[in-house]
């Protein structure tokens, strides 16, 4: 059964990701082997899914098929019609007989109610025996219902009547109140196709559908699917394939696309359906998964009479909006379309079917991998990887790969594969779209500016800003540095002050909500350098009826940056004027006096109004908090925005009219975040736009200096929120609108419910009193209070930089004082004056720890608790890198970490390999933490093999979803060492790994890390938000070793003031959710759950593992302990303490001592001992978990806090006896049976006496990592250095698995005679790969995808010579390594810092986006490069130098040397000319970097 | 916010002093100030800290990176906004405080710091200059009536502050001019008293009422005030001067150090004094007592022209570098060297004052000494040992007592039956000020003891915004907020 929402625990957040397949038959030949292949990719697929607690339970694994009609007919007791003119549903059902009957009789009434005949059900046999625990428990009874299509009923007719039945029969039984009632549910209802599904795993869907096995059961096509979810209660409905799709990846776009479908339905109006059409509402059915939700869209799509690919164009449309090339009729069809539907959007590679087309979209990021092979003998195998269908080389016609946007299409009835170009040609010349589009849709910006309403406002600039809440510090930190830099401010060192419900000063309503990000199960983006996937601009206006397709439903109003100026919103006022867009304002006001009561009327007046409008032909409704004074206060414009939004909703008129709101209130990107998030189409921020104007006065700045500014702020806005967007994985502001992705945290649930329905809040908090109070307190600053003449009319703020009468910090003058001098002069008593500053929660509310205290006591003597050398074993340091940090402070922490057996933590930076090795003192550098990021700076075999643990940093508290960047200046000679990289050369980490887009990939990765050291626990880093517990639960199942959870509040080298203050919650939150949710699955055993952000005192890490944790993370407070003083700079390279800083001046004055962490690290632990004998635990295995110890705590008259209720993070999850609550086992062994092995077994003379060895063995897609365990055995040996070149030479026959070549070293030569699928050289450190077409084949090497996406990720060294083409993001952050390839997909050498690329082919879009170093050389003969390059910054240069040339010259022989590539041959045959044809691709910046490196060399040599 | 790099190119500047030889001949003010470039540099030195530990070391809580980066934009209309926003007087500090500010300031913990006391002088200064500074009396009047009694930076701190939230505020002053120990006690040298009348000046205009040359307690008694008026604030200072009752203490020549300096000063402005002439010309003068009066006894004996200055000091020398044990950023005992010490004087330390020796006419004629250790006693305290054998005679004709105060004046706390602390001071805590009787409040020196001129301020602030609330029910008035850097 499905959990309950419990404690922390929401169901809603669960998450699947997977692989998924098919296979057809072009010729149309039926057969039951199709089946078993179909299956059998499943199976290969395996590693792609997971496994339950219970070792037997899949996530669910399904197939479709043809409907066997001759073997329906024989298994028949009645007769069946002829094929098409019958549909089988095959139906899941109560197992209780008399449950079931109630559902069978339901839905046959139905359907006899639409007049369709009824012909008899059959009860579908199954094995039972095959099931694990926990599918046997939720376990449907499966019968088929076979039903007539009455005679001359059309064959759209007898579906969308079979569809109002369905529907009609689905409401009744889910409201019947049947105990069973939730097993009820119809996997398929087709005249084609049928389904078999459940919760299995993939090679046992046909041992236990036993019809599956029967020979007469057959099928020209067959769709699989299998799910990696992760929670591990999934359901049998939720398994997949669905109706018409199933589906790789995740829409994170869900509820705004859910709740947008929800207002869709208001306008739906057909022939077809007539008064039914109320009975199929809600189209889309809650608490159901991403891909059943799209589906149930897909469904509806078809039943307005649009085919398949015409509905998965509009669902999951092209990235039309920048791509100029575009055809035209096709742009026009998508911008069409976007006025009716905003793409579903997030990683996903979306096979679909509906019998008679078969076919799969990518999403327009291509962030899933969909491969597909065409066999001469006619057929067509696609699925997430290659080679999982045994094709003899001889029979291949094609590999092909999907590419991003695109559509892959076959049909069945003729038979052939339609390419993506002629299917769309055909769908969007149905109707004149670009006629429509011109005339109708009209662009802000094409309408001309007139004469201004003059707004006379009734208080001062000053007095409203104090009613808005401004400080100075609103002003010169946030608003003038995006007037100025027209981009968001930085800050450092993470957040320590309360958050909003604990915060003492009145607060903005929007400081309640935090964003959401992704970490895991999809990828957030980088909307810098991947722009043109990006974009937000917006249409507003009334929407259609989705039945139909008319030139009026794209009548709308664009606006490209939809936050307006003031002049822009009186445009739109006006627009009328122009004809078609009638506006409405209404005010957000209330009378002050009136208090709460004025404000709930308001609110309710607001929508009444709104409505009103809408009902009188308005479809922009104008939401203004102009004209506050003495007696009128504003209603907060998100609590209104919402309400509005909602209510129209509610009223069922939301789809008649956009929101844009004109508020003096936002100022930070978090605020306008929240507002599109919450339903606005545009943001006319005229206060900021009046405190810029006032200040360009005083600056006597010119009119257009003063409009520029204003420009500028809008734009950082922008751009802000494209961010925002990006972090949670979605590309278009279109999908973002409305779709809620935020959580509040501090609100109780009645407001929440009422105002922000479908948000989560988790732990109550204040009421719409509470909010009033905070206005009112702010009303009276403004209008009533006296300011006394001498005061500053602004308050100073105090929230990014201490002020003693602003926001409290944790890290204050007092604190910071008391623990420098405690750990250097080693004073106890100071460590507990400063113990008691920030554990002292009656006086300062800093955190939500503060709120607890500790109970059910039970002493014992201080002597027994074990000592703090073993409690300080599990301390660690946070992760910090080479880079962001100095040498001196870097060093500093692991040498003292060594010293207590603790450990600390690389960061992303690489190490340099000298502190592998103690030093004679005995001293020990090496971080027994290794870390790798998105960056993969310095990964290298030999880096991972000298780490203890290896932590795969999936988000970072500071800026979750957000990649980081090391400026070329700070990349000195040293970092650029360590990072394996040019020094001056800038660093991008990208906001995703880009071998991460799900959860299988994670699951990937580990095993990578696995293999490139068996000894290390492989530790995954995540941060606390809602959902962070079905998170952990997945990656307890991708097989990692630690889970880290960190607070949103951990301290950073530089982030987005943004990211720093609203992304991301407490750990409290994060820590809590991720044991219950790992104890609840029974997870919890098998990894160590570990907690930072912020951890500063003893009572800080009891709580911590009191809440969960066993290990603990500290940063921000050695820091200090070495000599941090907060400053906040470690963005600007000037810390004046010499930690966050490279420059030499600065960093003599590290004055850190490695006794002063270790001092730091002794007081905490042996305050947790006293809290330890205070509870009765002498071990801190013996206190995990143990949540009855803590309670909340009594002495509370903060008027806000008091109505948090903490119990959901006190919540004991109830499980049997014995269930542990700690990490008591180890995860199996994965890497166990690795070909690795076989091959070490003969590969001793050349381990261990370097004598030359050529082996060879055949390869599959399940073996993967291929290369990594041998690598690892030679680094353990020889180091970073390897073996001499060509030492050992493996050669594999096959399809090789993901990560072939990982992290393999020098001296290893791997041969694949076949293809490779993603990630091939991941992180190769000095091997060459060699990829090659075999013997046999009969296609060009050239037009064949050899080999898969994400190709070198973080290479640094090493060799590939690759004969064929490869997919997306080809030598991604390659910082090193050679390769020569015949042709790649898009955004080539993303982020490449260093290297050479050799490309023969041709180049997807987006080519060297972010590239900053390294050479590309690119054979352009038809002049195509420039288009696809996206990056300014890259020269495109003839290849003239000697040099060049001869390097170019011996790659290209190299390449035919190797690999036999005819290509190479021809080019190296015509040389002469050949050579004009190539293009040399430099950075800018690389260049520069060449010649200071080449002067400074001059410099030294002299 | 300011400028980045500032700290790391330009050096610590602050103004400079006329020839010792120049500005001994006169009781003038003797720094020559900087350049407005040069201040601005200055400015720009301030690293605006994530957290300015300066803020917290500043008893005010001046906002010290907020006008640093004004001045460093050479906004000095917005500095000086600012900086009065959280200290009335910053031309009285900007001179005389020894600014714990940059003690605490963070570039202080490797490099010197910023010049953040001579900021905040020239700040005032330039305000005064540019007539940024003006009297901002009250828009409205509350009708309630206070009298403030005392004229010291306490005073007249509480009596602007509550002047601003609308009460009518009656200042009385027991000597004939406003300012108390600013003006009495502090040499011209130091603070000329043009400084104080400008800013007196500004405080009547703004509707503050001065009464001087009335001895509250005396010719007005505790019960008279109360019925006048709606509250009282004691800011009398720590006026009970600590003797030294020694042998010969009753000699001609052993004299207080606040009988010396405020006859020097009223000699000065041209003041009349009723006592004696007490002058160190040509004398053989010794200043016991190692502060910061004891420091300005030596500049005004040296003006007056002794023949010799010798200062002692009981404590033990301290180093010129911080004790390990008071770390940045805490308030270190170190040795400093006053403007007057480098006017010429022997400084000796570890010394103690054993008796004085009188000639015949019963005049102070030398004095005995013996030097002393510190060593830790049996309580863990810090004792006293005497060395033996070490006694020393020194000639000595004029010895100046600064060895400190020792608390309120009892008169007119008595007649409010006040209680007092064990320090003799006046008992009223920082969470009200309200002293043992309702209505009546106490700040500065008289609840708090001897102290700075920027405590003195900062009391009398804090102390009116409870004055405040204490009449009107709620108070407007700004508070400094919490974050004091503890003494250790």
């Amino acid at each position: 059964m499905p959990l309950e929402a419990q404690g922390l625990y929401l169901p809603e957040f669960e998450h699947d990701n997977c692989g998924a397949g098919f296979i057809c038959s072009l010729n149309g030949n039926k057969s039951n082997d199709i089946i078993h292949k179909a299956l059998e990719i499943l199976v290969r697929l395996k590693h792609r899914g997971a496994v339950n607690a219970d070792g037997k339970t899949g996530d669910g694994a399904g197939i479709l098929i043809d409907i066997p009609h001759n073997f329906f007919k024989s298994q028949l007791k009645f007769e069946l019609p002829a094929p098409d003119n019958y549909a089988v549903a095959n139906v899941f059902l109560p197992q209780k007989e008399n449950q079931r009957h109630f559902c069978e009789n339901t839905l046959e009434t139905q359907l006899r109610e639409q007049g369709l005949d009824v012909l008899g059900w059959r009860t579908v046999p199954v094995n039972r025996s095959v099931l694990g625990e926990i599918a046997a428990e939720s376990e449907p009874f499966v019968r088929q219902l076979f039903v007539a299509k009455p005679e001359g009923l059309d064959a759209h007719t007898f579906e969308v009547k079979r569809y109002i039945a369905r529907k009609k029969a689905e409401h009744a039984i889910w409201n019947s109140k049947l105990s069973e009632a939730s097993l009820f549910y119809i996997p398929s209802f087709s005249t084609k196709v049928i389904i078999y599904k459940g919760l299995l795993k993939p090679e046992d869907i046909s041992a236990y559908y036993l019809d599956l096995k029967d020979e007469h059961c057959i099928t020209r096509l067959a769709l699989v699917h299998q799910r990696f979810s992760t929670n591990t209660f999934p359901t049998w409905d939720l398994a997949q394939p669905f109706r018409f799709i199933c589906h790789n990846g995740e829409i994170n776009t869900l509820r705004g696309n859910v709740s947008r479908m929800r207002s869709r339905e208001d306008l739906m109006k057909s022939n077809w359906f007539t008064d039914e059409i109320k009975n199929i509402i809600p189209i889309v059915l809650p608490k159901k998964s991403d891909s059943a939700s799209l589906d149930m869209v897909v469904e509806l799509l078809l039943m307005t009479g649009r085919t398949l690919p015409e509905a998965m164009m509009m669902l999951v449309p092209e990235a039309w909006e920048r791509n100029k090339s575009m055809d035209p009729d096709k742009r026009a069809f998508y911008e069409y379309n976007s006025c009716l539907m905003e793409p579903w959007d997030g990683p996903a590679s979306i096979p679909f079917t509906d019998g008679t087309y078969i076919g799969a979209v990518l999403d327009r990021n291509g962030l899933r991998p969909s491969r597909y092979s065409v066999t001469k003998d006619g057929y067509v195998i696609m699925s997430s990887e290659i080679g999982v269908v045994d094709i003899a080389i001889e029979n291949i016609e094609s590999h092909g790969r999907l590419e991003p946007g695109k559509m892959f299409l076959v049909d069945m009835e003729a038979g052939k594969i339609i390419q993506d170009e002629d299917v769309k040609r055909s769908i969007v010349s149905k109707h004149p779209y670009k006629e429509w589009v011109e005339t109708n849709l009209k662009h802000l910006k094409d309408i001309p500016y007139g004469a201004c309403e003059v707004h006379q406002p009734k208080a001062g600039l000053e007095t409203r800003a104090k009613f808005f809440g401004y400080s100075q510090e609103d002003i010169s930190r946030i608003i003038m540095p995006m007037a100025e830099q027209g981009a968001e401010p930085i800050g450092s060192m993470g957040s320590d002050t309360p958050i909003a419900v604990l915060s003492e000063r009145p607060q903005l309503l929007y400081n309640y909500f935090k964003q959401l990000f992704a970490q895991v199960t999809n990828p957030p983006l980088d909307g810098i350098r991947e722009e043109l996937i990006t974009d937000i601009s917006l249409t507003l206006g009334r929407d259609h009826n989705l039945f139909e397709i008319t030139d009026k439903h794209c009548k709308k109003l664009k606006i490209k940056n939809p936050v307006i100026s003031k002049e822009d919103l009186e445009k739109i006022r006006r627009v009328e004027d122009n004809g078609g867009f009638d506006t409405a304002t209404l005010n957000m006001h209330y009378p002050i006096s009136e208090g709460v009561n004025g404000l709930e009327r308001a609110l309710e007046k607001l929508v009444e109004e709104a409505a009103d409008h809408i009902d009188n032909g308005v479809s922009i409704l104008i939401l203004s908090d102009r004209g506050v004074d003495e007696n009128t206060a504003a209603i907060p414009a998100l609590l209104a925005c919402s309400y509005v939004s909602h209510g129209l909703g509610r009223l069922q008129r939301r789809a008649l009219a956009s929101i844009i709101i004109e508020s003096a209130e936002p100022r930070e990107v978090h605020h306008f975040a929240l507002l599109f998030g919450f339903g606005a189409s545009a943001v006319n921020p005229y206060l900021v736009n009046e405190l810029i104007a006032a200040h360009a006065l005083n600056q006597q700045l010119s009119y257009e200096d003063t409009e520029k500014a204003i420009a500028n702020y809008n734009k950082a806005v922008g751009k802000g929120i494209l961010k925002v967007m990006n972090k949670v994985g979605i590309s278009t502001l279109n999908s973002y609108r409305g779709s809620q992705i935020f959580e509040c945290i501090g609100i109780n649930s009645s407001v929440v419910k009422k105002y922000f329905p479908t948000t989560t809040t988790r732990i109550e908090g204040i009421g719409l009193n509470e909010v009033e109070r905070e206005i009112a307190l702010r009303h009276e600053k403004a209008f009533k209070a006296y300011l006394a003449p001498g005061d500053l009319e602004l308050e100073v703020g105090g929230d990014y930089r201490w002020r003693r009468n602003g926001e409290q910090h944790a890290f204050d003058p007092i604190s910071i004082a008391h623990l420098q001098k405690a750990v250097k002069n080693n004073e106890p008593d100071t460590y507990k004056a400063y113990a008691e500053r920030i554990n002292e929660q009656s006086k300062r509310l800093l955190t939500i720890r503060g709120l607890l205290e500790f109970t059910n006591y039970d002493p014992i003597p201080l002597e027994e608790v074990e000592p703090w050398t073993e409690i300080v074993k599990r301390f660690k340091t946070g992760a910090m890198s080479y880079g962001s940090i100095s040498k001196e402070a870097h060093e500093n922490l692991a040498v003292a970490m060594n010293r207590i057996g603790g450990k600390s933590n690389s960061g992303e930076g690489g190490e340099d390999a000298t502190r592998f090795y103690k030093t004679e003192d005995g001293d020990w550098r090496n971080s027994a933490i290794k870390q790798v990021a998105s960056g993969r700076f310095g990964v290298t075999s030999n880096y991972l093999t000298n780490a203890k643990e290896i932590q795969i940093k999936m988000a970072q508290g500071a800026k979750p979803g957000e990649g980081g960047q090391l400026p070329g200046p700070k990349v000195d000679r040293f970092i650029a060492k360590t990072r394996n990289s040019t020094p001056y050369v800038g660093l991008i980490s990208p906001p995703p790994h880009h071998d991460i887009y799900s959860i299988e990939d994670l699951s990937q990765l580990i095993y990578d890390l696995k293999s490139a050291n068996r000894e290390a626990r492989i530790n995954v880093k995540l941060v606390s938000e809602v959902g962070v517990g079905t998170i952990a639960a997945g990656v307890s199942k991708a097989n990692a070793d630690v889970i880290l959870i960190s607070g949103h509040d951990g301290g950073t080298g530089a982030s987005p003031l943004t990211s720093l203050k609203h992304a991301g919650l407490p750990w409290e939150l994060g820590i809590a959710e991720a044991q219950q949710t790992l104890v609840m699955n029974n997870l919890r055993s098998r990894v160590v759950l570990e907690c930072d952000g912020q951890l500063k005192t003893g009572r800080d890490v009891a709580i911590a593992c009191l809440l969960g944790a066993e290990e603990f993370g500290f940063a921000s407070a050695p820091l200090v302990a070495s000599g941090c003083i907060m400053m906040r700079v470690c963005h600007l390279n000037t810390c004046p303490v010499g930690i966050a800083t490279q420059n030499p001046e600065l960093r003599k004055k590290f004055k850190g001592q490695p006794e002063h962490v270790v001092n730091f690290m002794y007081f905490v632990a042996q305050e947790l001992r006293e809290i330890m004998a205070k509870l009765g635990f002498r071990t801190v295995d013996e206190m995990v978990g143990q949540v009855e110890k803590l309670q909340r705590t009594s002495v509370l008259s903060h008027y806000k806090a008091a109505g948090l209720d903490l119990s959901p993070i006190l919540h004991k999850v109830t499980v049997p006896e014995g269930s542990s609550l700690r990490n008591t086992e180890n995860q199996v062994d994965e890497t166990e049976g690795a070909i690795d092995f076989e091959i070490m077994a003969k590969a001793h003379p050349a381990l261990y006496r370097k004598e030359k060895t050529s082996l060879e063995f055949p390869i599959s897609n399940t073996n993967r990592a291929v290369g990594a365990i041998i690598s690892n055995e030679i680094s353990k040996i020889y180091g970073a250095e390897g073996l001499p070149d060509n030492t050992l030479r493996v050669v594999f026959n096959g399809f090789a698995g993901q990560s072939f070549g990982a992290f393999s070293t020098s001296g290893f030569t791997l041969v694949v005679n076949g293809a490779t699928n993603d990630y091939l050289g991941k992180g190769l450190s000095g091997a060459k790969l060699v990829i090659r077409v075999p013997n046999g084949a009969s296609f060009a090497s050239d037009e064949n995808i050899i080999t898969g996406n994400v190709c070198l990720y973080g290479a640094t060294s090493g060799e590939a010579y690759i004969n064929g083409l490869a997919g997306e993001r080809f030598c991604v952050r390659n910082s090193g390594a050679k390769a020569v390839v015949e042709g790649i997909g898009d955004h080539g050498l993303e982020y490449m810092t260093g290297g050479v690329a050799v490309i023969l082919g041709k180049i997807g879009r987006n080519f060297g986006a972010g590239m900053s170093g390294g050479v590309a050389f690119v054979y352009d003969p038809h002049k195509k490069l420039a288009d696809a390059v996206a990056n300014d910054a890259l020269n495109l240069l003839s290849v003239e130098s000697e040099e060049d040339q001869a390097e170019l010259h011996q790659l290209l022989e190299n390449h035919y040397n190797y690999t036999m590539s005819s290509k190479a041959e021809r080019l190296l045959l015509n040389w002469e000319e050949e050579v004009k044809h190539f293009v040399k691709v430099l950075p800018e910046e690389y260049r520069q970097a060449l010649i200071r490196i080449e002067k400074e060399n001059e410099t030294i040599n002299n | 916010m300011g400028k980045i790099t500032g700290f790391l190119e330009y050096q610590r500047k602050t103004e400079g002093y006329l020839p010792v030889d120049e500005r001994t001949k006169n009781y003038n003010e003797f720094t020559t100030p900087l350049e407005e470039a040069t201040i601005k540099e200055q400015g720009a030195r301030c690293m605006n800290c994530g957290i300015p530990f300066c803020h917290s070391g500043c008893p005010l809580g001046n906002l010290i990176p907020d006008f640093n980066d004004a001045v460093y934009e050479g906004k000095w209309d917005k500095a000086s906004e600012i900086l009065h926003s959280t200290n009335n007087f910053p031309e009285f500090t900007g001179r005389l405080c020894p600014a714990p500010c940059e003690e605490a300031c963070v570039l202080g913990i490797n490099e010197d710091p910023v010049s953040i006391e001579n900021i905040e002088k020239n700040i005032a200064e330039s305000a005064f200059k540019n007539g940024y500074i003006k009297a901002l009396p009250p828009k409205e009047r509350t009708e309630k009536k206070i009298a403030i009694i005392g004229s010291g930076p306490a005073g007249l701190a509480a009596a602007q502050q509550l002047n601003r939230a609308g009460h009518w505020v009656t200042v009385y002053e027991r000597d004939e001019r406003v300012g108390g120990l600013l003006r009495f006690g502090i040499p011209d040298f130091k603070l000329e008293k043009t400084i104080i009348d400008r800013r007196i000046a500004l405080l009547e205009e703004e509707g503050i009422e001065f009464i001087t040359g009335v001895h509250v307690g005396k010719d007005i008694t505790a019960t008279e005030l109360e019925n006048q008026y709606d509250a009282v604030v004691l800011c009398g200072g720590a006026a009970m001067r600590r003797g030294l009752p020694i042998e010969g203490a009753d000699l001609k020549g052993v004299v207080q150090a606040m009988d010396f300096l405020p006859q020097s000063n009223r000699r000065v402005s041209a003041l009349p004094y009723s006592e004696d002439e007490i002058s160190a010309k040509d004398k053989n003068v010794i200043v016991i007592g190692g502060g910061d009066t004891g420091s300005d006894c030596i500049g005004t004996s040296r003006r007056q022209g002794a023949k010799s200055i010798q200062n002692f000091e009981i404590m033990p020398m301290a180093t010129p570098d911080r004790p390990q044990d008071q770390p940045w950023p805490f308030w270190p005992m170190r040795l400093r060297e006053s403007t007057s010490h480098k006017e010429g004087v022997d400084r000796h330390f570890s010394i103690m004052t054993k008796r004085f020796i009188g000639n015949e006419k019963g005049a102070l004629s030398a004095l005995v000494t013996v030097e002393v250790e510190w060593k830790l006693g049996a309580n863990k305290r810090m004792q006293l040992v005497e060395k033996e054998g070490s006694e020393k005679t020194w000639p000595c004709d004029m010895a100046l007592l600064a060895l400190g105060f020792t608390g309120s004046e009892k008169t007119l706390a008595e007649q409010f039956e006040l209680q007092f602390d064990e320090r003799g001071n006046v008992k009223a805590t920082e969470s009200n000020y309200q002293t043992t009787r309702k209505g009546v409040f106490a700040a500065g020196d008289q609840r708090r003891g001897q102290s700075l001129i920027v405590w003195a301020i900062a009391e009398g602030r804090q102390a009116a915004h409870h004055v405040d609330e204490y009449l009107m029910g709620y108070s407007h008035l700004p508070l400094k907020g919490e974050g004091d850097l503890p003494r250790l």
